[in-house]
């Protein structure tokens, strides 16, 4: 099924795999426990933690190098109506990375609307919210410098 | 040579039951938790993540806590564990324009389009120790200020990119090719001369102190490149992985990186007109000092290509690359503790027979 995909949906299913990657555990358990819809899936990974090596760039924009390895852990589920969800999450959280993978699968299912809006809009909102509160808290510590003319160049 | 030696089990055991009652200290004193050790010790946390070369805040804490706050012992302990996991495979280089920054700053232009964010910083405060900490308080998270009407560019423009608008600075990386993988040194053994990736590979999981030392060490003359932090950058950066079961990239998650960009003056040479040379410094977490210092000596390495005349030992990437690495080090340094005792034993014979020797022939010749 996913062979299919055209690109726009492939977008799409990046955007909503990023948004459940990096949620916060917290939240995203939060909103599976009431999230109702029951979906029996099997596990054809069960989670399973390993690493990935993080390339950075020279230079921030140059070639690539190693900069470093990142635990990640990924699984793989399928649901009883047939689709496949993936996830592979950084650190080392089982339960998130289960979760992640079946919210995958089941927004590519008939429960795509209910699962986009009872959890990832609003882990996108979630998200969202924390950055603006880092970057307005970063805002604060914004600074102007001012030159000040040494005695000696009079 | 070390040899093996037998037995001491009970010994042994007890010193581990007694290095675990020693870490646990007064028992009338509440126990430290992993979780406190992340939250509040995080400069530490970065530290092992940095050097220990995994990105892991929950195994940096943990590897803290069990090493009794021996960063380099915690460092070891987070590489023995890494080599029990397997590697999926490798991200996609981040291009750190895209971080979402809590801290940049230049020493080199005043005015940056994007400004001049301080962030969290040690600097400019006036190193007294604040006794006030010593009581448990409630700090209510409204003290800090925000501000909502600044706003912060989601990609701030690089500082070193304006000086490369008058072609007065170097570009990022002459030898960008996309298809040859970086060198991996957690994969194959250091060979010399290394390339570039080897060497920023090597020093982003450095000892900080070497670093810092060796950074040092060029600015005081031993490489003569004075460099100025053209910008240093502290945010998160997103991290991209392109399952082969996917077969499309998709953010796996966000890491803090630390950045630094130092430019040093170059007078050219017979192929390059006078002009600004850049040095690197990239490592996980809030790093700062680390990668100013990894900056200085990522320049300073780069003396072969650049055609400088090589004086210093920042410069030369055989000692800098060799001992750079702090689990390697200890483990050299700290075996000499281990019984050498057959070993010594053959010392103490050829001393006694040189000694023996010596005496032989001054009396002969008295």
């Amino acid at each position: 099924m996913t062979q299919n995909i055209l690109g726009a949906d492939i977008r799409s299913r990046q955007h909503w795999m990023a948004i459940l990657a990096k949620a916060m555990w917290d939240n995203l358990e939060q909103m599976w426990k009431s999230f109702p819809i029951s979906c029996p899936y099997t596990l054809l990974r069960k989670p399973e933690t390993g690493l990935v090596m993080v390339e950075g760039r020279t230079g921030g924009t140059g070639a690539p190098f190693n900069l470093g390895e990142t635990t990640v852990t990924r699984c793989t589920v399928s649901l009883q109506s047939g689709e496949v969800g993936h996830a592979y999450v950084m650190g080392r959280n089982h339960q998130h990375a289960e979760i992640a993978a079946i919210c995958d699968a089941l927004m590519q299912s008939k429960h795509h609307n209910k699962t986009a809006r009872e959890i990832i809009e609003p882990l996108e909102r979630l998200a969202q919210k924390g950055n603006a509160k880092q970057a307005a808290k970063a805002a604060a510590t914004k600074v102007d410098f001012f030159t000040v003319v040494r005695g000696e160049d009079e | 040579m070390y040899v093996a030696v037998k037995g001491g089990e009970k010994a042994i055991r007890n010193a581990h039951a007694l290095f675990d009652e020693k870490r646990r200290g007064d028992v009338s004193v509440p126990e430290i938790t992993t979780e406190q050790i992340k939250q509040q010790l995080s400069f530490s946390v970065d530290r092992v993540m940095s050097e220990g070369s995994l990105y892991d805040f929950d195994l940096s804490a943990l590897a803290i806590k069990q090493a009794r706050g021996d960063l380099i012992e915690a460092i070891f302990l987070v590489r023995a564990s890494r080599t029990t996991l397997a590697r999926f495979g490798s991200s996609k280089p981040f291009d750190t324009s895209h971080m979402r920054v809590e801290r940049r700053i230049s020493a080199t232009y005043k005015d940056i389009p994007g400004g001049q964010i301080l962030g969290a910083t040690f600097d400019y405060q006036h190193r007294l120790l604040d006794f006030s900490l010593e009581e448990q308080k409630l700090q209510d998270e409204t003290s800090v200020e925000t501000r909502d009407d600044v706003g912060l560019d989601a990609d701030m423009p690089r500082v070193l990119d304006i000086l490369n608008n008058e072609g007065l600075v170097e570009q990022a990386s002459l030898e960008m090719n996309e298809d040859t993988p970086p060198s991996d040194l957690t994969r194959s053994p250091l060979e010399f001369p290394a390339d570039r990736s080897l060497r920023l590979q090597n020093l982003a999981r450095a000892d900080e102190g070497f670093l810092l030392a060796l950074g040092y060490s060029t600015q005081r003359g031993y490489a003569r490149n004075h460099g100025f932090a053209g910008e240093i950058r502290i945010g998160s950066v997103a991290v991209e992985f392109a399952p082969e079961e996917l077969g499309f990239p998709i953010e796996i998650g966000e890491m803090i990186v630390s950045e630094c960009e130092m430019i040093n003056q170059f007078k050219g040479s017979k192929s390059a007109p006078p002009q600004f040379t850049r040095g690197y410094g990239l490592a996980f977490g809030q790093v700062e000092r680390k990668v100013m210092s990894m900056a200085l000596v990522d320049r300073a390495l780069r003396a072969d290509e650049l055609g400088e005349e090589k004086t210093a030992p920042a410069q030369d990437e055989e000692f800098v690359l060799s001992h750079s690495d702090n689990v390697k080090a200890t483990g050299f340094v700290e075996h000499l503790k281990l019984p050498h005792y057959v070993d010594f034993q053959a010392e103490l014979e050829l001393v006694r027979k040189m000694r023996a020797k010596q005496r032989v022939m001054k009396e002969a010749a008295e």
